[in-house]
């Protein structure tokens, strides 16, 4: 049995190599459907390994909450440290609230200039963003309870303005402030204010902030962390009680501030990439489809052009059998060849296109192997008819073909 | 003379079509092959003399009548029983050569035992004493399209050789070559006869035909004459 598999893989190679450019055009409806399958699946797990971290940037169970327009032309009433202490005491569940508030201002350091983000923040904020300090530390509760003049550095601005290796303790300028690098931040892929670079930051505390670059004791907006334990629905709702009671907004009318879940949003990309990956399995499935009868379609071609040859084998005494599975072997391997062309193909493109709109490169080993294992399948499901065909041939009718 | 033949036909009909438009090709065809004989099959077109070949080569099925084969009846047989009764005991040569094109000569004459599922090793030492018997040994790694007619000609009757089969089939196997090409072909299935294979052969050359040692006449779908011991296979001198 394995002679005859041997022997049959052998016919099939050959077959293939004396007819290279045929083979080539028969496979290539599957080369291009297992590359194009692969590499939208493989951007698309880069696209969403993208967001996902974006939204990680934000923290994990957490609500920001900042005040929205219900009239275009009246600006919201702000919230204020009074807002940020009741939810933190009245809601249950709720771990730490850090009220934030942001600006921009010119960052000033050895003759070096650099327009950046400013960020008031406390401690809890470092928390509830899964902000880390990696060199140096974090504020005090003195510096926070009186405002002074101490920074923390995003990589950015130390890549910008600071030319030599020594950043912590240095005094530097922001704006008309000068104050004391105490500690930088870690590399990190996403903010809060809108479009900003979460790396391009100064962060100081929220108090300093307010006072010395804003000039009042608004809170722009805040983030609660809650306990993951308690039902994220229904924290929302109470805190939406408790902000329109403290809003004074009455029945009826809209609420003047927005709720962001992050665990929320989290739902929602995965349920987005889920319909993703859907409706690229069927087009994966489509595409393949149409590569299969493009096999068939050669396959019959061949079967008919090399009528006289099918004669030839089976007069010399190849059995029905053995004839089907030899064109049956010819599309598989054609389309086995088909898939691992696409999969390198597909690697190429994905690494490509990934460094092109900048997603990081995932390789997923599944799909590769999914894919090359469907175009086998393909192989022997539009490989079958042909073959058949083959085998049916009356000898002496084949061997009198012209 | 006591053993029984080879090949046994007894009144073989063979109808193509049916009702008004059947053409019966062979109407009741006896005839009795010898281990060893040269036979060469003669007729006008239409003589049956085609059909009786594929019959006698296991592709084709009588209509009526019996064909014993080694004493085995082979129009009982299935369609696969008689591929294996080709694969074991017939070696096949055509008109046109029928060689696979872009294959060398080597693998052409490797077929037969592919299908055998012999080893690798064994495919090429039988594959290129065939073709040493040929004579075409030092052409092994040419494709067809690099060989003279005469040449591929002698690549099929290796292929037909390799399997060592009891019966080689030639049909019309110097149709497509000159005369000089042709009676080299009839000096090497007169030798390889001398080596105790069966040659059966279709011909319309009486040239040709005086190579056999047996000459079988149809006419109208009938043996007309047998024209036995017909020279032993002597012209070898005279042609050379």
């Amino acid at each position: 049995m394995f002679g005859m598999i041997g022997a049959t893989m052998l016919l099939a190679l050959r077959e293939i190599r004396r007819h290279l450019l045929r083979s080539f055009l028969t496979t290539l409806g599957i080369i291009i459907g297992v590359a194009a399958v692969i590499t939208m699946v493989t951007l698309g797990r880069g696209l969403t390994a993208d967001v996902q971290e974006d939204i990680a940037g934000l923290g994990s169970d957490v609500f920001i909450v900042f005040p929205s327009r219900t009239d275009p032309n009246v600006a919201p009433p702000p919230f204020d440290e009074e807002d940020v202490r009741a939810v933190e005491m009245q809601i249950p569940g709720v771990e730490a609230v850090a009220g934030a508030v942001e600006t921009n201002a010119i960052a000033f350091h050895n003759g070096q200039d650099w327009q950046t983000g400013v960020q008031g923040a406390s401690r809890a904020f470092f928390a509830a963003q899964s902000i880390e300090v990696v060199e140096g530390r974090e504020f005090s509760d003195r510096e926070e309870a009186r405002g002074e003049s101490v920074c923390i550095l995003g990589p950015k601005i130390v890549e910008e303005i600071f030319v030599e290796d020594r950043v912590l303790g240095e005094e530097m300028r922001i704006g008309n402030v000068s104050c004391q690098v105490i500690g930088v931040i870690d590399e990190r892929s996403s903010s809060i204010g809108p479009g900003n670079d979460a790396n391009d930051i100064v962060i100081m505390p929220l108090k300093t902030v307010q006072r010395r670059f804003i000039g009042n004791n608004n809170i722009q907006y805040f983030v609660v962390k809650y306990d993951p334990a308690y039902e994220a629905g229904a924290m929302q709702n109470q805190l939406i009680d408790l902000l329109r009671e403290r809003r004074v907004i009455q029945d009826g009318e809209d609420n003047n501030f927005n709720i962001v879940d992050t665990a929320e949003i989290n739902d929602t990309v995965n349920q987005v990439t889920g319909v993703m990956t859907l409706v690229v399995t069927v087009i994966a499935g489509i595409s393949l489809l149409v590569g299969g009868i493009g096999i068939m379609n050669i396959m019959l071609v061949s079967v008919t052009e090399r009528t006289r040859e099918i004669g030839i084998r089976l007069a010399i005494g190849a059995l029905a059998r053995e004839v089907r599975l030899q064109f049956l072997t010819e599309a598989v391997v054609l389309c086995c060849f088909g898939g691992l062309i696409g999969i390198g193909l597909a690697f190429g493109l994905s690494v490509l296109l990934a460094g092109a709109i900048d997603l990081p490169f995932i390789f997923d080993p599944v799909v590769n192997v999914m894919s090359f294992v469907f175009s086998a399948i393909m192989g022997i499901i539009f490989g079958y008819y042909p073959a058949h065909r083959a085998s049916k041939l009356d000898p002496i009718d084949a061997l009198r073909h012209e | 003379m006591s053993q029984p033949p080879l090949i046994e036909l007894e009144g073989i009909t063979k109808t193509f079509g049916e009702g008004a438009a059947a053409f019966q090709a062979l109407k009741g065809v006896d005839l009795k092959i010898q281990r060893g004989d040269f036979v060469a099959v003669m007729g006008p077109s239409g003589s049956g003399k085609s059909t009786t070949m594929n019959i006698l080569g296991c592709l084709d099925v009588p209509t009526s009548g019996k064909f014993r084969f080694r004493g085995v009846e082979v129009q009982a047989l299935s369609r696969d029983q008689r591929s294996l009764l080709r694969r074991r005991y017939l070696g096949f040569v055509f008109q046109g050569f029928n060689l696979l094109a872009r294959t060398t000569a080597l693998e052409n004459v490797e077929l037969p035992l592919l299908y055998r599922g012999e080893s690798k090793k064994l495919r090429r030492e039988a594959a290129e004493h065939a073709l040493d018997q040929v004579g075409l040994l030092p052409w092994a790694e040419h494709t067809p399209a690099e060989l003279s007619g005469g040449q591929q000609q002698r690549v099929a009757i290796a292929r037909a050789l390799v399997t060592e089969p009891d019966v080689l089939l030639a049909d019309e196997p110097t149709g497509n070559l000159d005369t000089e090409r042709s009676v080299e072909i009839m000096q090497l299935l007169n030798r390889l006869n001398a080596d105790g294979i069966t040659v059966l052969m279709v011909t319309h050359e009486e040239e040709m035909a005086e190579f056999a040692k047996t000459i079988v006449h149809f006419r109208d779908g009938l043996v007309e004459r047998i024209e036995r011991g017909h020279k032993s296979g002597a012209p070898l001198e005279e042609h050379a």
